[in-house]
Parts: structure tokens; C-alpha cells; sequence
């Protein structure tokens, strides 16, 4: 049984076999997964309001202690890897290898790149005192509070409530871009995606679209309200 | 594996993705506006910018029913989830 024959039979089972969605397990499996992810990210989210709201007093305002100008390159960056991923899925289901392997590539450089942002974000955010737990004493930040320009009151929450949010997507970013390294070297180099089989490319790009979902709703919520 | 739908327009989804991020941004921190509206108004846009992800990158649009139907059944249950939260602080 050749390995395409073998895939048909997974997404059509033979009757009387229980039909169920006609979608193949790993499709299914990430489906289900990202449900998941749904609820895990809106407990996130959702304690960040509950936090918000609940704060003594006010939320610093956007714009004063994050970068919005390098995140909004960022969030466009990673949209422009969602196309990526799908020009890939596009490729590979017109039978072109050599353009699945390029866009695949682009989306892996485009995820690393957002990740190395990120990072340099969070360097540069802690170097002018904004950390997990507030603002440094005796930082650049520490003086905004101390004029009075950044509220004292929330600052802890601020800083814990974004480190958690965007730290869990960046890891959820890097998660992905492993993926799809792991997949383009063990399956897109050598040729073992076709026309007839390309579920890996289907699969990781499920999750690499939801990730870009995600920081979507959370470039919103965190940066800019 | 074939695919039954025509094929959307990626690159007009990446324009509409980009030209929305730009309003999100003016809408930030250009627009004179009040603080409900410009809330309510930004929200309105990551929620259009994560449908046409959902629907068009992720294919949901394309989809069987079933599948769709278990794609979407978290959302509301997450927005139970946070409305059942913020209604200790608003009601």
C-alpha cells in the first residue's frame, strides 16, 4: 500500500466506518487542540480584565511604557507570516515543492524574527524598569511614577498581567517556529510532501494562523487599550 | 487531497489584515474620540481582523459544518467565562 493510499483510507474510512467529521486524525487532533487553546488564552485574557477592571485605580496609558511603533511592526510581520504559511498550504496543493518550500521558509524567518523582536522588547522594557513585578526603584519609569505620570497603584499588575499574556504567545511563537523547522527539514527537504498528501503543512499552519489570531486580540486588549 | 472551494484571495486578505491594523493604530492614538467608543471600536476591529484569519486562512468558511461548529464552540464559552469574571467588578 503505497503512502498516498494510505492517506485516503485515513480520511475516508471504509463504510460502515463510524464517517465523523471526514477529516483526517491530525487535522481533528489540532482542531480539538486549539480549542483548548481558545479557553487557555481566555483565562488569560480574561484575568487581565477581571484584573483591570478590579484595579485600585488607573491603567498606565498605552504608549508610555511599551513601544507600540516596534510592536505594531511586529503584528504586521506576523501576519505577513500567516500568508506565508498559507501561500505554502496553497503551493503544496497545486503539487509546486520548490514554492511550499520557499513560503515555508519565509513563515519560519518571519516567526523568528517576531520572536527576536519580542525578546529585544523585553530586554529593552526592563532595562528602563518595567518588570513582571512593576516598576524598578530608581529607574527611568520609577521617576514617571514618581511625577506622577504613570499610576504607582497598578503598575504591579501592568507588568505582571503583560509579561504573562505576551510571554505565553511568544512561547506558543516558538512552539511554531520549532514545528515548522522540524517539518522543513525532516519532510519539505526531502520531498515527502505531495498533491495527494500534505497534512503536516495543514496541521502546523492551523496553529501558526490561531497563533497570529491570538496576537491579534492581544495586540488590541494590551497595547493599544 | 483536493479541495472542493475556490480558492480565496490570500494576498486581498493580507491588504484588508494591514489596512485594518493601520485604522486600529489611528483609531489609538489619532482620533479624538471618547475612551467607550474608541473601546468599542477597536474591539470591532480585532474582531473582524480575527474572522478573516479564522475564516480564510484557517479555511473555517470552507469547512463542513461539524468542524465548524467544533471550532466555534469555545468562543462563547469563553466569553461566559469572562463575563461570569467582570460581572464581580460591574454588577
Amino acid at each position: 500500500m503505497t503512502h498516498a493510499a494510505a492517506t485516503v483510507d485515513q480520511m475516508r474510512p471504509p463504510y460502515p466506518a463510524e464517517r465523523g467529521l471526514e477529516v483526517y486524525n491530525t487535522k481533528l487532533g489540532m482542531w480539538i487542540f486549539l480549542a483548548s487553546e481558545v479557553m487557555f488564552f481566555a483565562a488569560l485574557i480574561g484575568a487581565y480584565i477581571i484584573l483591570r477592571f478590579g484595579a485600585p485605580g488607573e491603567w498606565a496609558k498605552p504608549g508610555i511604557v511599551l513601544n507600540i511603533k516596534i510592536t505594531a511592526f511586529n503584528t504586521f510581520l506576523l501576519i505577513c507570516s500567516s500568508v506565508s504559511m498559507v501561500k505554502a498550504y496553497a503551493s503544496i496543493q497545486d503539487g509546486d515543492q520548490k514554492k511550499m518550500r520557499f513560503w515555508l521558509l519565509m513563515t519560519i524567518l518571519g516567526g523568528a524574527t517576531f520572536v527576536g523582536i519580542q525578546i529585544y522588547e523585553y530586554i529593552h522594557l526592563v532595562e528602563h524598569g518595567f518588570t513582571p513585578s512593576g516598576v524598578r526603584e530608581g529607574s527611568e519609569l520609577a521617576a514617571l511614577v514618581a511625577n506622577g505620570t504613570l499610576p504607582a497603584a497598578t503598575m504591579g499588575l501592568y507588568g505582571s498581567t503583560f509579561f504573562t499574556m505576551t510571554g505565553f504567545h511568544g512561547f506558543h511563537v516558538t512552539c511554531g517556529v520549532i514545528s515548522m523547522t522540524y517539518l522543513y527539514l525532516t519532510k519539505a527537504l526531502p520531498g515527502k510532501y505531495t498533491k495527494q498528501d500534505y497534512r503536516g503543512i495543514e496541521t502546523v499552519g492551523l496553529y501558526w494562523h490561531f497563533v497570529d489570531l491570538v496576537w491579534i486580540i492581544l495586540f488590541t486588549i494590551v497595547y493599544l487599550i | 487531497m483536493e479541495t472542493a472551494h475556490k480558492r480565496p484571495n490570500y494576498i486581498l486578505i493580507w491588504v484588508y489584515l494591514a489596512v485594518l491594523t493601520a485604522a486600529e493604530l489611528a483609531l489609538a492614538f489619532e482620533l479624538p474620540i471618547s475612551r467607550n467608543l474608541k473601546l468599542l471600536l477597536l474591539l470591532f476591529l480585532a474582531v473582524w481582523k480575527a474572522a478573516l484569519v479564522g475564516l480564510f486562512f484557517m479555511h473555517l468558511k470552507f469547512e463542513r459544518w461539524n468542524l465548524r461548529v467544533m471550532a466555534l464552540i469555545p468562543l462563547p464559552l469563553a466569553v461566559i467565562f469572562i463575563l461570569a469574571g467582570m460581572s464581580e467588578h460591574i454588577w
